[in-house]
C-alpha cells in the first residue's frame, strides 16, 4: 500500500496538481488586488460559479468556447462591480455581503440552469477548450509536461500572474492600490481617487475570478454542474493569506490546494481504506491547518476590511 | 511682493456652528502668515477648505489674483497649494521615496523611477535643509522626521503655497528651532506659508503677518512687529489672559503614588523603564520632563496596569497594584489624561455625552438597577459641557467632529470631575489655546490644592515649570535627577533631558567652582 501511495508522486501528479492550481490562482491573483485595496472579498465564490456558468451559457449560444470564457470575464466584472456598489459605497459590511455573495451566486446559478434550459438528465454540454502543449517549452524534460503541456488558459493564468507581479511592485498603478490599502485617508489627502481604485480593483478581481470559473466548466468538463466552484473561492482566499498578499506567493499557496485536490483524488483512484467523503475535504483540511498555523496579520494591509468614509475632516 | 491666495468672504457652515463666517484672508508670496485662534474658532476649516478637503459654502478664492474652483486635493495641487496636516498623512510601511513618489507622476509611466524620484529628493534636501533618508521606513522615522518628510511630499509637488496645521505641536524645541530655520528658506526662496499654532511664542519668533480668527470671525490681521503676546492674546480670547501662576506654598500630605525600583520590558520602539522609582503626595504636581519617547509612556503604562512589569513594585496609597485590572486601578481612583487623545482619551464615534461617562456610566446615578438613566447623564453632561466650556452643539454631537482642542477638554472633564486621588496628566494641554491652556493649568493647580496628587507628562519645559512642584528628569528609561521647581535651574535639565546625571552635574559643578 505505501508503496503504492508513494508511487502517486510522480511526473503525472505534478501535472495534475498545476492543473487544478490554476483556477485557484487565478481567482488569488485578483483578490491579491482586491485586498491590497482594502476589501476582503469572501465573495469570490460567487465570482467562480457566475464564470462557470455563463461561460457554458455563452459557449452554447456562440458555440464558441473562447466568447464563452469572454462571457464569464464579463459576468465575473459585473459581480465584482455589484460586490464593489454593497461594500465601498454603500458600506455594507464586507464579510457579510461576501458570504451573502458566495450564496445567492451558488442558488442563482443551479435556478438559472433550470430555467433556461429545463430539467434534464444529462447537462448541456458545450465544445470544451482542448489542451494544447506549446510548441518548444512542451519539449523541455519534467518542466514541459508540468506547466506547458496543459489548457490555453493556463498560460493565460501564467501571463496574468507575471503582470501582475509587475503592475503590483513596479507600477504606479501597484503603488496607489497598495497605498490605498494601507491609508486610505492619506491616500485621497494627495489626490488618489480611493473609490475609483477599489472599484477597479473590484472588477478586476471578479473578471479574473470569472475566467478561473470557465476552466472549470470549459476546459476540465464541458459541462456546468451545480455547485462546480466546491469552495475554490475560499481556498482562493486562503492563498492570498498563506502568500502574505504577494501575487507569487498567493500562487504558491495556490499550487499547494491543486497539489491536495489532485492527491486527493488519486488516493480515491488507488482505493485507499479511507471514505472518499473523507478524502474530499483533504484540500479544505490542509486549508485549515495552514491557516491554523501560519495566521497572522504580518503583513496584512492595514486598512483591510475598513471601509472608506469620503466626507470625514481631517484634523 | 504680490499676493499669493486670497480668500474672499468664506462661509462654512455645520450643523448648529459657523464654521467659517465670511472670512477674508489674504496671503502674500515670501511671507510667513501666522493663524491664531481658540480651538474651534475655525482655523483648520479653513484651510481644509483652501487644500480642497472640504467644501465652502460660499465665497471665492483668488490664486494671484485669478479666482480658482478648488473642489479637491487634486485642485488644490494642481494650483500648487500643498498641506501638512495635524495627523500626518503617511503610510507608515512604504519608504521615504514611495510616500513621496505617490504624490506625482513619474517620468517612466506607468513604471516607477525609485531612482529618478530620490535624486529629486535629494535635490529637495539640499535646497531647503530638510534632512531625511529616502530609504528609510516612514515606521522607523521619529516625528520629526515624519514631519520633514510630509514637507519634502508638499515641496515635490512643487507647491509655492504650504499650509501647516499646528505642526510644532508634535515637535522638541529642538525640532521646532530646525522647522523654523526651514520655514525661513522657504519663505525666503519666495513660498508664501501659512501656519497654524497656539503658542505665541513661536508666533512672534516666525511671522510676518498675523491674522486671528475667533467663533468663525476674523477679528483682525496685524503685523508680527507691530504687536505683542499680550496683544494678540487679547485679540483672540477676547480678555486678558495669565499665563503665569500665583501657586499656593506646597502642602504635601500622605504619600499617595510611589514607583519603587520598576523594570519593564524594552521592545523595538520603547525602551522600556529600567529601575525608575519616585513618588508623588497629595497636595503636590510631579512633572516628568525629558524628549517624548524616554519611558514616559512605558511609566503611564505600567502605573495603570496597561504594561506589565518584570520587578519592582508600584503602591497606590500604600498598596501594592500587583495583579489589579486597569478597572480596579481606576476604580482606586486613579485618573489618566492619555497620550492620545483621538486613539487612547475618546471613541471618536461615540457623543459628547457618552463620552463624558465613559469612567463613570457603570454606577449610580448613571445606571440604575442595570438600566442608564438618561435624564441624569444629559444633565450632568450638560453641566459638564458648560463648566469645561467645551464648544459643542450638545451631548449628542459625535466627538470626531469637534476640534482637537475641544475633543481635548471633554477627556479633561471626564477625568477631573470623577475628583480622583491621583491624577497622571500627559501633555494634558496638548494642542490648546492659549485660554484653555491657562484653565488647565488652573484647573490642575485647583485639583492639587484640594489634595490631589498629580503626575504631569509633558514635553514643553515651560509646562512643566509654570506649575510642578518638583520635577524629574527622565533619560532612557531612567531618572537623571528629581529637583525642587522653585528656582530649578534650567540649564542642569537641560544637561539631564541629555542623559546626564544630577549627581554628576553637582559635582562638576562643585569642582569647576573650585578650579
Ligand atoms: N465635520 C464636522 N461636523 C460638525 N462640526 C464640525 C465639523 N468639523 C468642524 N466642526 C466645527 O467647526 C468649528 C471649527 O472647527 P475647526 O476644526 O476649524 O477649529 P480649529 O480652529 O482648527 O480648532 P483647534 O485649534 O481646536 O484645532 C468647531 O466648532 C467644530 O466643532
Ligand atoms: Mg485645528
Amino acid at each position: 500500500m505505501l508503496e503504492s501511495i508513494l508511487s502517486l508522486f510522480n511526473l503525472d501528479f505534478l501535472y495534475a496538481a498545476v492543473r487544478m492550481a490554476i483556477p485557484i490562482i487565478l481567482a488569488a491573483t485578483g483578490e491579491v488586488f482586491l485586498q491590497r485595496s482594502g476589501i476582503f472579498n469572501i465573495g469570490i465564490e460567487a465570482m467562480m460559479i457566475f464564470g462557470a456558468f455563463f461561460g457554458v451559457l455563452g459557449a452554447a449560444l456562440t458555440g464558441n468556447s473562447w466568447l464563452g470564457v469572454l462571457f464569464a470575464m464579463l459576468a465575473g466584472s459585473l459581480t465584482g462591480l455589484a460586490f464593489g456598489f454593497v461594500v465601498i459605497t454603500v458600506q455594507g459590511d464586507q464579510t457579510i455581503t461576501g458570504t451573502a455573495f458566495s450564496i445567492i451566486g451558488l442558488g442563482l446559478t443551479s435556478f438559472l440552469v433550470r430555467v433556461i434550459w429545463g430539467i434534464r438528465k444529462l447537462p448541456v454540454m458545450v465544445t470544451p477548450i482542448e489542451r494544447w502543449p506549446v510548441p518548444v517549452l512542451s519539449e523541455i524534460p519534467y518542466l514541459g509536461r508540468i506547466f506547458f503541456d496543459q489548457s490555453p488558459l493556463a498560460y493565460i493564468a501564467y501571463v496574468l500572474l507575471i503582470l501582475a507581479t509587475i503592475v503590483m511592485f513596479k507600477t504606479t498603478w501597484g503603488l496607489k492600490v497598495r497605498a490605498v490599502g494601507e491609508n486610505p485617508k492619506s491616500a485621497a489627502s494627495i489626490g488618489i481617487n480611493v473609490i475609483r481604485v477599489r472599484y477597479l480593483c473590484a472588477i478586476f478581481s471578479g473578471s479574473v475570478a470569472g475566467i478561473g470559473g470557465a476552466i472549470l466548466s470549459l476546459s476540465e468538463l464541458n459541462m456546468f454542474v451545480d455547485n462546480m466552484s466546491g469552495g475554490r473561492g475560499y481556498l482562493a482566499m486562503a492563498s492570498v493569506i498563506l502568500g502574505r498578499w504577494h501575487p507569487l506567493g498567493a500562487a504558491l499557496g495556490g499550487l499547494v490546494f491543486g497539489a491536495g485536490n489532485a492527491l486527493q483524488m488519486r488516493l480515491q483512484a488507488i482505493g485507499v481504506p479511507i471514505p472518499n467523503n473523507l478524502l474530499l475535504i483533504l484540500p479544505y483540511v490542509l486549508a485549515l491547518l495552514i491557516m491554523v498555523s501560519v495566521y497572522s496579520r504580518s503583513g496584512a494591509p492595514a486598512a483591510l476590511g475598513v471601509p472608506y468614509e469620503k466626507e470625514t475632516t481631517i484634523e | 511682493m504680490s499676493t499669493a491666495v486670497r480668500m474672499e468672504e468664506i462661509v462654512k457652515r455645520y450643523p448648529g456652528v459657523m464654521a467659517n463666517d465670511h472670512i477674508t484672508l489674504e496671503i502674500e508670496e515670501g511671507e510667513i502668515h501666522a493663524l491664531l485662534g481658540e480651538n474651534g474658532a475655525g482655523k483648520t476649516t479653513l484651510m481644509n477648505i483652501l487644500f480642497g478637503l472640504i467644501q465652502k459654502d460660499s465665497g471665492q478664492i483668488y490664486l494671484r489674483n485669478t479666482p480658482v474652483t478648488i473642489n479637491s486635493p487634486s485642485d488644490a495641487i494642481a494650483n500648487g497649494i500643498g498641506m501638512v496636516h495635524q495627523h500626518f498623512m503617511l503610510t507608515p510601511v512604504f519608504t521615504v521615496t514611495e510616500n513621496i513618489m505617490l504624490v506625482d507622476r513619474s517620468p517612466r509611466e506607468p513604471f516607477l523611477d525609485h531612482e529618478g524620484v530620490k535624486r529629486r529628493i535629494l535635490d529637495i534636501v539640499q535646497s531647503s535643509g530638510l534632512h531625511v533618508d529616502p530609504d528609510a521606513k516612514v515606521s522607523s522615522l521619529c516625528v520629526g522626521d515624519q514631519q520633514r518628510v510630509e514637507i519634502i511630499k508638499v515641496l515635490f509637488r512643487g507647491a509655492k503655497v504650504l499650509i501647516l496645521d499646528e505642526p510644532t505641536s508634535v515637535l522638541t524645541p529642538k525640532e521646532t528651532d530646525e522647522l523654523f530655520v526651514v520655514l525661513r528658506r522657504l519663505a525666503k526662496q519666495g513660498h508664501a506659508i501659512i501656519f497654524i499654532t497656539h503658542k505665541l511664542r513661536e508666533v512672534m519668533e516666525i511671522s510676518d503677518r498675523v491674522t486671528v480668527l475667533r467663533g468663525g470671525k476674523v477679528i483682525g490681521t496685524v503685523l508680527t512687529k507691530e504687536t505683542s503676546p499680550d496683544a494678540l492674546a487679547k485679540m483672540m480670547v477676547g480678555r486678558e489672559v495669565f499665563l503665569t501662576f500665583e501657586k499656593t506654598p506646597v502642602h504635601r500630605g500622605q504619600k499617595m503614588l510611589e514607583v519603587i525600583d520598576v523594570v519593564t520590558r524594552a521592545g523595538q520602539a520603547c525602551t522600556g523603564l529600567k529601575g525608575v522609582s519616585l513618588d508623588v503626595s497629595a497636595g503636590e504636581i510631579l512633572g516628568i520632563a525629558g524628549v517624548d519617547g524616554n519611558g514616559q509612556r512605558e511609566l503611564v503604562e505600567a502605573i495603570m496596569g496597561l504594561q506589565p512589569i518584570e520587578s519592582g513594585d508600584i503602591r497606590i496609597k500604600g498598596k501594592s497594584t500587583r495583579g489589579c485590572s486597569t478597572r480596579k486601578i481606576i476604580d482606586m481612583g486613579v485618573s489618566n489624561i492619555p497620550f492620545q487623545r483621538q486613539t487612547e482619551g475618546l471613541i471618536l464615534t461615540f457623543s459628547v455625552s457618552e463620552s463624558l461617562l465613559l469612567k463613570e456610566w457603570r454606577k449610580p446615578p448613571f445606571t440604575r438597577n442595570g438600566l442608564f438613566d438618561k435624564k441624569v447623564i444629559q444633565n450632568t453632561s450638560k453641566n459638564l459641557i458648560k463648566e469645561y466650556d467645551i464648544r459643542t452643539t450638545g451631548p449628542d454631537a459625535k466627538v470626531g467632529n469637534m476640534s482637537g482642542g475641544n475633543q481635548q477638554k471633554v477627556i479633561l472633564a471626564r477625568e477631573l470631575s470623577r475628583n480622583p486621588d491621583i491624577l497622571i496628566a500627559c501633555h494634558p494641554t496638548h494642542g490648546l489655546d492659549i485660554g484653555a491652556t491657562e484653565y488647565v493649568r488652573q484647573q490642575l493647580l485647583n485639583e492639587r490644592d484640594r489634595g490631589g496628587a498629580i503626575l504631569l507628562i509633558s514635553t514643553e519645559l515651560d509646562e512643566i515649570l509654570a506649575i510642578s512642584d518638583r520635577i524629574a528628569v527622565f533619560f532612557e528609561g531612567q531618572v537623571m535627577g528629581v529637583i525642587d521647581a522653585a528656582n530649578a535651574d534650567l540649564n542642569a535639565i537641560g544637561l539631564m533631558m541629555m542623559g546626564i546625571r544630577l549627581a554628576e552635574i553637582k559635582k562638576n559643578n562643585s569642582t569647576g567652582e573650585k578650579g
